[in-house]
């Protein structure tokens, strides 16, 4: 009798063991799942720029510095190694993109034009597409780190050496601050 | 109530319509086999009543959304127009922010702004948006409305409403032939009453009498349970839809401007009417509170909506 029941709580520490590794497992590559999203996102972007700066470069002959800028950023990211340099040179694009479309705004025929109008709006979609990508990743991997931390999930996450997951976060501490407006621009 | 409850709710409430669909197809089957058929020891019109309500029921799990698509004459967006391109492109973010395929997309032409989702599980959705709706909101707001959509998708509300206008649309099909039929079987009976008429006995009456009750109640009852389905789900698919873009108040400003267009969206039919993001039928019972109007309104009250969404923004 002793011994069935013994045997009974064996088995279903065993079964518990079994669910929530996988349970980990499954989180994990969720995670990874998500991690790639934005890998895919952000190539989106990489592919549309030199599409933008062509289009652009016969209006802008002025602003050659800041169409440079933005294809030396873009090349910076596409090498970027890891993935705390890959934020920092991305976030970087992201800066020069807003440069360059800041000065788009003082050619009034650029503004006009069809198709500076739609690389516009696919530019502005892929920046959403990677802001979701990453909110989805960081819920996912959020997830993922709190089951590796709460009792009793902990201490499998422990016995099998899982890691917590990386989040993403504002890089640049000025992104952090309310932008300032220039009110004498004119 | 959270999304993933919801998700399995609907699921579970999807079965439990096609059970109800089945059983009353077979009860109506039992009637007619009892009044004109052969009796119950050769239930043909039960075995076909059956049969028609799986085939019925399977087909519509399967086309259903394609035939509630089709009577809102939708058709595929253009996308070398800017604005629908822009529309696509809002589709695909908010389903990236789900982490879900991109359901596909179609445009009414309407002026009436609306928007409604369909399809039996994230898959196989589509969301249909009204030339109304493009023209009328900006960028986050449409992309407020489209991460809407995608919560009703999301946690399978759209399978449930699928499932629920199949069962509405048959009943009251149904129910329009079985009208039809008693009654001309009962002027026919008039004509030639010398012969037959013994078949009754009080047992008889009572299983009639259910089944006319059944027979009349039934559009009423499975309209009004479209309603209450409905009516509750909005709420989450605004709390979770603002979860998506983590902008409640776009979509309290979408709200906002669809609410100043009071007309109907015309067209879009009272079937899908609870699939819509603001009740296509533009009455004002929508507008107003209290129990007669919590009973029959599709949608909740939408300035109910709009404060929720407000009090989300700034509790953060």
């Amino acid at each position: 009798m002793v011994m069935w029941i013994i045997i009974g709580i064996a088995a279903a520490v065993v079964l518990w063991i079994i669910a929530s590794y996988n349970s980990l497992v499954s989180l994990k590559n969720q995670a990874l799942n998500g991690w790639k999203q934005i890998d895919v996102q952000l190539k989106r972007r990489h592919d549309l720029i030199p599409n933008l700066v062509e289009t652009v470069k016969g209006v802008m002959k002025f602003e050659q510095s800041t169409l440079t800028q933005v294809i030396e950023a873009r090349n910076k990211a596409i090498s970027a190694q890891g993935i705390a340099q890959k934020a920092v040179q991305e976030n970087a694009l992201t800066g020069a993109l807003r440069q360059l479309f800041a000065l788009v705004e003082n050619y009034p025929n650029l503004k006009s034009n069809e198709n500076v109008g739609k690389l516009q709006e696919e530019l502005s979609s892929t920046e959403n597409r990677i802001g979701f990508a990453r909110q989805f990743y960081n819920d996912i991997a959020t997830k993922f780190n709190i089951a590796q931390q709460t009792f009793p999930s902990n201490i499998i996450a422990g016995m099998f050496g899982f890691k917590p997951s990386e989040l993403f976060g504002i890089a640049d501490a000025s992104e952090r601050e309310v932008p300032k407006v220039d009110l004498n621009l004119k | 109530m959270n999304i993933y409850e919801q998700k399995k709710a609907n699921i579970r409430s999807s079965w439990a319509i096609i059970a109800i669909f089945v059983l009353f197809f077979i009860f109506i089957g039992l009637g007619i086999d009892r009044y004109y058929g052969a009796g119950f020891n050769m239930p043909v019109y039960t075995v076909m009543a059956f049969l028609v309500a799986v085939i019925s029921g399977y087909a519509g799990y399967r086309n259903g959304d394609r035939l509630v698509l089709y009577s809102t004459h939708a058709r595929q967006l253009d996308l070398n127009d800017p604005r629908q391109k822009q529309w696509q492109n809002i589709v695909e973010e908010v389903s990236i922010a789900a982490g879900l395929p991109t359901p596909k997309t179609y445009l009414i032409d309407d002026p009436d702004p609306n928007a409604f989702a369909t399809g039996r599980d994230p898959e196989h959705a589509s969301i249909a948006v009204t030339q109304g709706l493009l023209g009328a909101l900006n960028r986050d707001e449409l992309q407020a409305v489209a991460a809407h959509e995608m919560s009703h998708v999301r946690n399978f509300d759209t399978r449930l409403m699928l499932m629920v206008a199949v069962l509405v649309g048959s009943i009251a099909l149904l129910s329009d032939w079985a009208a039809r039929m008693l009654f001309y079987r009962r002027t026919g009976r008039r004509s030639s009453s010398s012969g037959g008429g013994s078949s009754g006995g009080g047992a008889a009456l009572i299983i009639i009498g259910i089944w006319l009750i059944a027979v009349i109640l039934a559009p009423i009852l499975s309209q009004l349970m479209a309603m209450f389905v409905s009516r509750r789900r909005e709420y989450l698919a605004d709390a979770s839809g603002a979860e998506l873009t983590r902008n409640p108040l776009a979509l309290a400003g979408a709200l906002e401007k669809i609410s100043s267009y009071t007309g109907p969206t015309r067209s879009i039919n009272q079937g899908t009417a609870h699939l819509c993001i603001e009740d296509p039928k533009g009455n004002s019972i929508n507008l107003k509170e209290g129990r007669l109007a919590d009973l029959f309104a599709t949608h909740p009250p939408i300035n109910k909506r709009i404060e929720i969404l407000k009090q989300m923004a700034y509790a953060r």
